[in-house]
């Protein structure tokens, strides 16, 4: 059972108090975009061995939404952050570097 | 025979003696006895038959690794199958009884499996009852259920309370043998917040039975000296009979304490369930003895080594006057030597290394008792106990030697340290060749959340199998721990232990080593499953050579027990039979729990009542105490009805619509969602919510409004009413308020994050009642207060005022197609509305009615449902409800899946009103039959019924479903199912059976 770091109300939250909400840093398509696009967007995920950033949201807690870079191998989690940005904070790709180099996640390394 | 001596038994008090029962049989034993010691005590040598052949089985071990002493405890309420003698305390009055047998555990008819062993191969059942198909089902499978299983089934609810207790520590140590013992006491000196746990009620382990020496002292005086420094420590918490159940993410730990099993008297739950995170476990969880596999080594009188030293010391339990020692180590020695001290016969003992022991063997030859070498046993005499054995060479084929009489063997195949709390999350193992055992590889680790390792091995379960090296490396692990988790206090010196110097131990997977099939066959590997050394072989042969297919093959490990004894045993097997290394056939996957757990235990307090939350309206108590019908509707109990007294539920249904239509009716429709949606950019947020336009809404009216998500479909519905400028409040549907308050924040946060929007979930916050039926406004102005004329507050309005003394806010909104007024109160004031309506309706009619009769309402008058006309496939353009989407806006959420080819395919099967043509009811998910059959001869469908009632109003059967071009086909009569072979004929008509014009709504 996994635990996070809420990075709103800095709480060590047990995996019963977040409900998980799949990838993180879709990007949105809505009415005129390309087929394929869309469909990407609905339907395509990562679905990674190692690396990996996901939405979480602290749903019995402080009811935020954020997001985590988790390996989802050996479930070490590298970081978590709030989620009103559209890319994982440069401080945490490096530290995600440092312990798997070479580490490449869409266009995010 | 198996007897208590006169003296001796650490763990026992003679003064104390209690009566207990086993199949009805009155026997007495001692406080401190295990149901296993105290039935060896009684001479009580068979305690079940095996599984599959029926054959009488003993008492093996001493400890929870135990296969074949299960027995049933307990009557009724507590009644529990399964349970280990070897691990179950005895007290006053208790009743055991064995499993597996019939008519009785010493005449048993199913014993003829073993004659008919050979008939009965691994896989036989697989084999066996495949053909013909159908057989399988209705005779095969009936018959083998009857006779598998072991015990029976409780029937009674279980009448005892469990709970889950949570802790959060430093370090977790499990196992409170020597090496626990040092490593808590040093975590606990270095300043950490440590737990012991022991699963046993007895602290120290195998040390004190073997009577080790530490530190110059006698390991009982050093457990001693060490508990007494660990209670003085306020940051130390010991618990005995609390096993570490297992290990899980993040450094998650279940444990199993059985708090009163073995004092039932005592008050209080009987088993809690210890919900532990831990920065850092240590599993000091000791080794288990291996059996050697030589025929019949299942017969009653053939234990482990170990275990026979352990009824001795701690139980003065003698297993037989004439015992034979059978070994390929140096361990087994000290069960030789033991039963020698106590004035026993050993008549020899058997070691199958050709070069013999090291020191303990010098000391048994010393004792005067006949050691040989390089021998084997060749043969178990006996059946239902052990007579005696034939010799013959380990590295021969089993020509026998010599017989020997005797009462008991102790047999020895080596150690297994217990590594499966470290294998529970990802730890990996390594083959110790010198030692014959896989042993936790502390550089593949369980891992945590920061990437270190999160458990770490101490002692035996570590490999260490000598006393020194076990002790040092239980304090080096408290020490590492204790670091690991931030402490670094003031701490003491490893202690030292002595040790015997002992030879090196054999592998012997089989013996002798050139078995023949007929010695094979009768030498078990996994007793309680029945699996014999003669089923790996022949799996190995049909080509199961993965570990895990040839463990399902042959069911071996995968009894009760998990495989705590065979499981190695298998492997080497496997390998041999595969001519490859024991690495290289790998083990099977290690799986939590350790030993079985009560799902009591799991449950804890959520059971009952408290199984899950319930959600009550203010107005929940007078609906209980006026005979609703509840349902379940989310967490929320909703009366579907109020029965009066000898009135039927459905008759109580009918009774309400029909008062409503004709004059009012009243509905706690509290439990609806209420959420308010604020801020300067609230109404183009909910115009991106909403599939219709919500910003155009002028303050003070309402607006029906439906909501999708990303994949177009329909996701909730309901009334919205503008506020103010900048507030909108949104109805949502009873089940759908956190659902759609966290959907709109999902949405804020991560989406529109700019925007500014405030959601607040407000549904508790108010009572809401809807009164509804023509005199609805006759009842709402007898008792006062604002202008409710259809001027001054026309349909799908609302507004603020004060109703009688309450402060009222309204909508005319309707879900029945009546005259209706929702009017929201403070929660506070519900209740008293509520009483204030019903008195005030009194002279007009007025009834409360329930969710059925607010259902068979809205269909009347055509309005959908979402969960019954929505499941998560439907857009609201199959419902044809296109009028509320909007076609002027660019974007909403839903819109861009909506224009996807499949949802504007012309064929989606749309929503249209079904009308019986003999007035009956069609079931409830009933499919409209097509021309034709698919390709699996099944006949096609052309629609299916989504919603369908009696109705009392027009006095005959309706329904709504989607069917193929519905609306074209206005007219039309197609057949739907009901039941087998039947089916009912339906006309395809307009979903609006009610008041079309909406005259009476509008009223």
């Amino acid at each position: 059972m996994l635990t996070l770091e809420c990075p709103y109300c800095g709480v060590q939250a047990d995996e019963t108090e977040l409900s998980p909400g799949g990838e993180a840093h879709l990007k949105r398509f809505g009415p005129g975009s390309d087929i394929d696009d869309f469909e990407g967007y609905l339907f395509m995920r990562e679905n990674p061995k190692g690396v990996h950033f996901e939405r979480w949201r602290h749903a019995y807690g402080c009811g935020k939404w954020f997001l985590a870079a988790r390996d989802t191998a050996t479930l070490e989690v590298f970081g978590t952050y709030p989620a009103q940005t559209t890319e994982p904070p440069q401080a945490l790709r490096e530290a995600i570097s440092a312990k798997r180099p070479g580490w490449r996640w869409r266009d995010f390394a | 025979m198996s007897t208590r001596l006169a003296e001796g038994g650490r763990l026992i008090d003679r003064s104390q003696a209690v009566k207990f029962t086993f199949n009805g049989k009155h026997f007495k034993g001692f406080a401190g006895d295990t149901l296993a010691s105290a039935l060896l005590a009684n001479d009580q040598m068979m305690v079940g038959r095996s599984f599959k052949y029926h054959r009488p089985r003993g008492v093996v071990a001493a400890g929870a690794e135990e296969p074949n002493a299960l027995v049933n405890l307990g009557k009724g309420g507590t009644f529990e199958p399964n349970q280990r003698a070897t691990t179950t305390e005895v007290f006053d009055g208790l009743a055991a009884t064995s499993q597996n047998h019939w008519p009785s555990l010493e005449f048993d008819v199913g014993a003829i499996n073993t004659y008919l062993a050979r008939f009965l191969p691994a896989g036989f059942y697989y084999k066996m009852f495949i053909h013909p198909r159908p057989f399988w089902k209705y005779i095969y499978e009936p018959f083998i259920r009857q006779s598998a299983g072991l015990g029976k089934a409780p029937k009674d609810r279980d009448a005892d309370t469990y709970e889950h207790f949570h802790a959060f520590v430093d370090v977790l140590v499990i196992g409170g043998g020597i090496a626990g013992l040092a490593a808590a006491r040093e975590a606990g000196r270095a300043g950490a917040r440590v737990m012991l746990i022991e699963q046993t009620a007895d602290w120290g382990g195998r040390a004190v039975v073997d009577g080790v020496k530490l530190g110059g002292k006698d390991a009982g005086v050093w457990v001693k000296d060490t508990l007494q420094e660990l209670e003085t420590m306020p940051n130390v918490d010991l618990r005995r009979r609390t096993m570490g159940a297992g290990v899980y993410d993040h450094g998650y730990v279940l444990a199993y304490e059985r708090l009163r099993d073995h004092v039932p008297e005592m008050d209080g739950p009987r088993h809690r369930l210890w919900r532990i995170r831990a920065r850092r476990t240590i599993t000091a969880t000791g080794a288990i003895e291996r059996p050697l596999s030589f025929a019949g080594n299942d017969v009653p009188g053939v234990l482990l080594a170990s275990a026979v030293r352990d009824y001795l010391v701690n139980f003065g339990v003698s297993v037989g006057d004439r015992t034979v020692v059978v070994t390929n180590n140096d361990d087994a020695y000290r069960t030789a030597l033991a039963l020698h001290s106590h004035g026993l016969i050993v008549p020899a003992i058997v070691d199958a290394r050709p070069q013999g022991g090291g020191e303990l063997a010098a000391a048994a030859k010393a004792a005067g008792i006949r050691v040989a070498n390089g021998m084997a046993v060749a043969v178990v005499k006996g059946g239902k106990r052990v007579t005696g054995v034939t010799l013959c060479l380990q590295a021969g084929e089993g020509a026998p030697l010599e017989e020997i009489a005797c009462d008991c063997v102790a047999m020895s195949g080596g150690w297994s340290p217990v590594v499966h709390l470290w294998s529970h999350c990802g730890g990996k193992l390594s083959w110790d060749d010198d030692q014959a055992m896989f042993r936790p590889d502390a550089g593949r680790p369980p891992t945590g959340a920061d990437g270190a390792p999160m458990v770490i091995a101490a002692g035996t379960a570590n490999g260490h199998l000598a006393t020194a090296g076990a002790v040092a490396d239980g304090w080096a692990a408290g020490l590492a721990a204790a670091k690991a988790a931030g402490h670094a206090g003031k701490t003491g010196t490893a202690p030292k232990g002595e040790d015997a110097a002992a030879a090196a131990p054999l592998p012997v997977w089989l013996m002798p080593q050139g078995a023949s099939y007929a010695k094979r066959s009768k030498a078990w590997l996994d007793f309680q499953n029945d699996v014999k050394v003669s089923d790996v072989q022949l799996a190995a042969q049909e080509g199961f050579e993965s570990v895990e297919h040839a463990k399902r093959y042959t069911t071996l490990g995968m009894a009760t027990d998990q495989g705590k004894l065979s499981n190695i045993n298998g492997l080497a097997t496997l390998s041999n039979a595969l001519n490859v290394t024991i690495p290289q056939v790998g083990t099977t996957t290690f799986r939590p729990p350790y030993t079985p757990i009560s799902m009591g235990a799991i449950a804890g307090v959520a059971r009952d009542a408290l199984f899950q939350p319930v959600r009550k309206t203010p107005i929940h108590d007078w609906h209980e105490a006026n005979g609703a019908d509840f349902e379940p509707v989310g967490q929320w109990r909703r009366p579907y009805a109020f029965p009066r007294k000898g009135e039927s539920v459905h008759d109580a249904v009918m009774r309400e619509v029909k008062n409503t239509r004709t004059n009012v009716g009243l509905l706690d429709a509290s439990t609806l969602g209420k959420l308010v949606v604020t801020g300067p950019d609230a109404g183009r947020f909910l115009d991106m919510l909403y599939t219709n336009m919500i910003s155009t809404l002028p303050v003070g009216k309402c607006r029906y409004g439906l909501m999708c998500n990303e994949n177009g479909f329909l996701i909730d519905d309901g009334v919205v009413a503008r506020i103010d400028e900048q507030t909108w409040l949104c109805h949502t549907t009873t089940g759908g308020a956190e659902r759609i308050h966290g959907h709109m924040e999902d949405w804020l946060q991560c989406e529109w994050w700019d925007w500014k929007v405030y959601v607040a979930n407000v549904t508790e916050q108010f009572a809401q009642i809807g009164v509804v039926g023509p005199k609805a406004r006759d009842v709402l102005e007898s008792l006062g207060g604002m202008d409710l004329s259809k001027e001054a507050l026309p349909f799908m309005q609302w507004a603020d005022g004060k109703i009688g003394e309450f402060d009222a806010r309204v909508y005319r909104i309707s879900f029945s197609g009546e005259l209706s007024y929702e009017v929201a109160v403070p929660a506070s004031q519900g209740r008293a509305f509520w009483d204030a309506l019903l008195k005030a309706g009194e002279a007009h009619g007025i009834m409360p009615y329930g969710t059925e009769c607010l259902h068979i309402m809205r269909a009347e008058k055509g309005f959908i449902m979402i969960g019954d006309e929505t499941d998560g496939t439907v857009i609201p353009q199959d419902l044809n409800l296109g009028w509320a989407i909007s076609k002027k806006k660019d974007d909403y959420l839903g819109k861009r899946a909506q224009e996807r080819s499949h949802m504007t395919d012309p064929n989606r099967w749309k929503l249209v009103g079904l009308e019986t043509l003999d007035g009956s009811v069609i079931p409830d998910g009933a499919y409209a039959i097509g021309d034709g059959v698919n390709a699996n001869g099944q006949r096609n469908t052309q629609g299916r019924v989504t919603s369908t009632y009696f109705s009392p109003t027009l006095g005959k059967g309706i329904a709504m479903g989607l069917v193929l071009n519905g609306p074209d086909r206005m007219g039309e009569v197609i057949e739907f199912t009901k039941g087998k072979d039947v089916t009912v004929k339906a006309r395809i008509v307009d979903q609006v059976f009610y008041d079309k014009a909406g005259e009476k709504q509008n009223a």
